[in-house]
């Protein structure tokens, strides 16, 4: 093999769900505060996932007092503690920027139901 | 000794320990067995000659195969000499990628990406005229220099032949060294294409340095 693939192979987590655009995931990641370290968390909506091998990074929208967030996060990168998915959405497009003209109750995503 | 040999893999980013995503080149560097050391006294400089690469014994000339021979070393592809930080090492030794670490400044030289017979444009980066509108100027160099002078003033950058020249590369960053799989990790793009053979010295810079202090 290919000793980039083989780079890049070893660069990507081993557990991490797997999310479409429109699944609401918490994002723990590093941030330095102060010159300490602490895990911050940061929970939304996935608008966007894009990319392959260690690359791979994910757009998460929060409407945060009334202003809307959107942080991208690397998700093969070390300062990612680890991403849990907690709903999984319904969603006919792949990236999810018509949230962005929406507020409130229009911004809602439909819920996917696991499956039983 | 910061000097070693390697080929050129190509492209890719990875991770660093603080959480950084940095875009490397990846080279397959060493093992280098040290062909011969060329002394103040005897050649009237000191330098290490590095080899890489296995070669065919037929595909020597006799006068390399016998240097070789004289040496008591493996025939290798690609020679190479180096006159900086090359204290304690005798002929015979094995350089590998060991000898490199995270942060360490190294300049790596290449022969560039050949571009043919390439226009003013593409070789100096020259702006080019109007694309429409009945501008008959489209990649052309345009003028050459004044008629007063009436010929062309030397050094004035024209089409020509672009590319395949030696290029260095100065001050780049080592951002990990691969010992068991012979692999160095260098910060930003390196001259040539895939394949190529590099040269990877200990920085220029950092030898000024060093020898300033």
């Amino acid at each position: 093999m290919n000793v980039i693939d083989v780079l890049n192979g070893e660069a990507r987590k081993e557990h991490v769900p797997e999310f479409r655009p429109g699944d609401t995931v918490k994002v723990y990641s590093k941030v330095v505060e102060g010159g300490k370290e602490r895990v911050q968390m940061f929970e939304g909506v996935v608008t966007v996932h894009k990319g392959g091998g260690a690359s791979e990074s994910i757009t998460v929208r929060r409407v945060a007092h009334g202003v809307g967030v959107d942080k991208t996060f690397l998700v093969h990168s070390p300062r990612v503690e680890r991403i849990e998915l907690t709903k999984r959405g319904i969603v006919r497009r792949s990236r999810l920027y018509y949230l962005s003209e929406r507020i409130g109750k229009a911004a809602r995503i439909k819920e996917k139901k696991a499956a039983k | 000794m910061k000097n070693i040999l390697g080929r050129k893999v190509g492209m890719t980013s990875v991770f660093t320990a603080e959480g950084t995503y940095v875009p490397v080149t990846v080279i397959e560097a060493g093992p280098c067995t040290v062909v011969e050391r060329r002394t103040k006294a005897e050649h009237g400089y000191d330098a290490v000659a590095l080899g890489f690469g296995s070669v065919k014994r037929e595909r020597l000339t006799r006068a390399l195969a016998g240097h070789f021979k004289k040496q008591g070393v493996e025939p290798a592809r690609f020679v190479r000499e180096f006159r900086h930080d090359i204290d304690g090492v005798e002929a015979g030794a094995t350089i590998t990628v060991a000898e490199f670490a995270p942060g360490d400044r190294v300049d790596v030289i290449g022969v560039s990406k050949g571009h043919g017979f390439a226009g003013g444009i593409k070789r100096h980066n020259f702006s080019g005229g109007g694309a429409s509108h009945g501008s008959m100027i489209h990649r052309q160099p345009a003028s050459n220099g004044d008629t007063n002078a009436g010929r062309t003033v030397k050094g004035s950058r024209r089409p020509g032949h672009f590319g395949v020249d030696r290029t260095t590369h100065q001050n780049l960053e080592v951002v990990r060294a691969d010992a068991e799989r012979n692999l160095l990790l260098v910060r930003g793009p390196v001259p040539g294409p895939k394949n190529a053979l590099v040269v990877i010295r200990k920085s220029v810079k950092a030898v000024k340095a060093a020898e300033g202090s």
